[in-house]
């Protein structure tokens, strides 16, 4: 009978557990899925529009702009106006090495070994995708994500980068690019 | 002593065998029928120029937060991953119907799950139409 009530406890708590998981997972896509109310400041942050300058050769500029800065480009598709592009860097800090190592003697120490992970290795991801906005002007828009991963090799972080300065640096180094390109410099 | 390994190494290749028959009937595995998968996935537009919906797509992907991983336009697919603390891996396809409509559908992975409640998509439908200043219709 004891044994009974048990399981029915149980079966209960993991359907409350799963339904408050799958209620969970919904709010997350439809976040995810729907505008947020920071689209129109991303969108202004993420794009610009270059006069004078036709697709083909903004698309060109944005691939020798991109390699300037060390990204591989992954895929590209003209007719789309995208270019997809990637770059792997190695983002140790002396500091947390110090910090982390300290901290897994201690714990030694203490007689509870314990591995404190650092931030090893990280991998930004990026799309740049023209529109032509009339016959004079072509906007480009740009995102970046990363994903960084520990010194065990466990993912620590996966988000998007929407920090205005990496956005502005870009674009200057673009109508750089621009500039070098209408030269064929 | 050898009569106790015998029957531990039959066991072994028994357990060896069923988990990989196991990952292989994941690779083709769906819990939803073919049919009402695409139809929760597929939604009709009244548009019918390929590039432009095409890059109204794109572009609402961006508009959402996504990095385009691969997109072709003779194909008509666009591929990106949002990542926002899990990740997110939506493609979508699209194809003629008719001379004046299109068939967009749009698949979604969550992490390691794929997607097959109708509500997400729903949402992403949603956000499209708006987009395309368009009302989309369920396919019949």
């Amino acid at each position: 009978m004891k044994l009974h009530r048990i399981l029915k406890t149980c079966a209960i708590s993991i359907s409350a557990a799963s339904l408050l998981v799958a209620c969970q997972q919904n709010n997350i896509l439809k976040e995810a899925l729907t505008c947020s109310p920071d689209l129109f400041k991303n969108r202004q942050l993420q794009t610009r529009v270059f006069e004078a300058i036709d697709e083909q050769k903004l698309l060109t500029a944005s691939a020798a702009v991109l390699q300037d800065l060390g990204y591989t480009i992954d895929e590209t598709d003209v007719r789309s106006g995208v270019i997809v592009c990637s770059r792997d860097r190695d983002v140790t800090e002396t500091a947390e090495v110090i910090l982390s190592v300290t901290l897994e003697i201690l714990s030694i120490l203490v007689g509870a070994p314990t591995s404190v992970p650092y931030d090893k290795t990280q991998k930004v991801l990026s799309s740049l995708v023209t529109t032509p906005v009339d016959s004079q002007r072509t906007a480009v828009r740009i995102t970046f994500q990363h994903m960084i991963w520990d010194s065990d090799g466990n993912i620590r972080k996966k988000e998007q980068l929407n920090e205005p300065e990496i956005y502005q640096e870009f674009f200057s180094k673009l109508s750089k690019s621009i500039f070098l390109v209408a030269h064929e410099i | 002593m050898r009569k106790h390994v015998m029957p531990l190494l039959i066991l072994m290749v028994v357990l060896a065998v069923a988990a990989c028959a196991g990952k292989q009937k994941n690779i083709l595995e769906t819990h939803e029928p073919q049919v009402k998968l695409r139809s929760m996935q597929s939604r009709v537009f009244d548009i019918s120029d390929h590039n432009h919906l095409l890059r109204i797509i794109i572009a609402t992907f961006q508009d959402l937060g996504f990095v385009i991983d691969d997109a072709e336009e003779s194909l008509g697919t666009v591929s990106g991953t949002k990542l926002s603390g899990y990740a997110l891996r939506m493609t979508v396809s699209i194809r003629p119907r008719g001379s004046n409509q299109m068939i967009v559908r749009s698949s979604l992975q969550f992490n390691l799950q794929t997607i097959e409640d109708p509500e997400p998509y729903q949402y992403f439908f949603s956000t499209l139409s708006k987009a395309l200043f368009l009302e989309a219709q369920p396919i019949d």
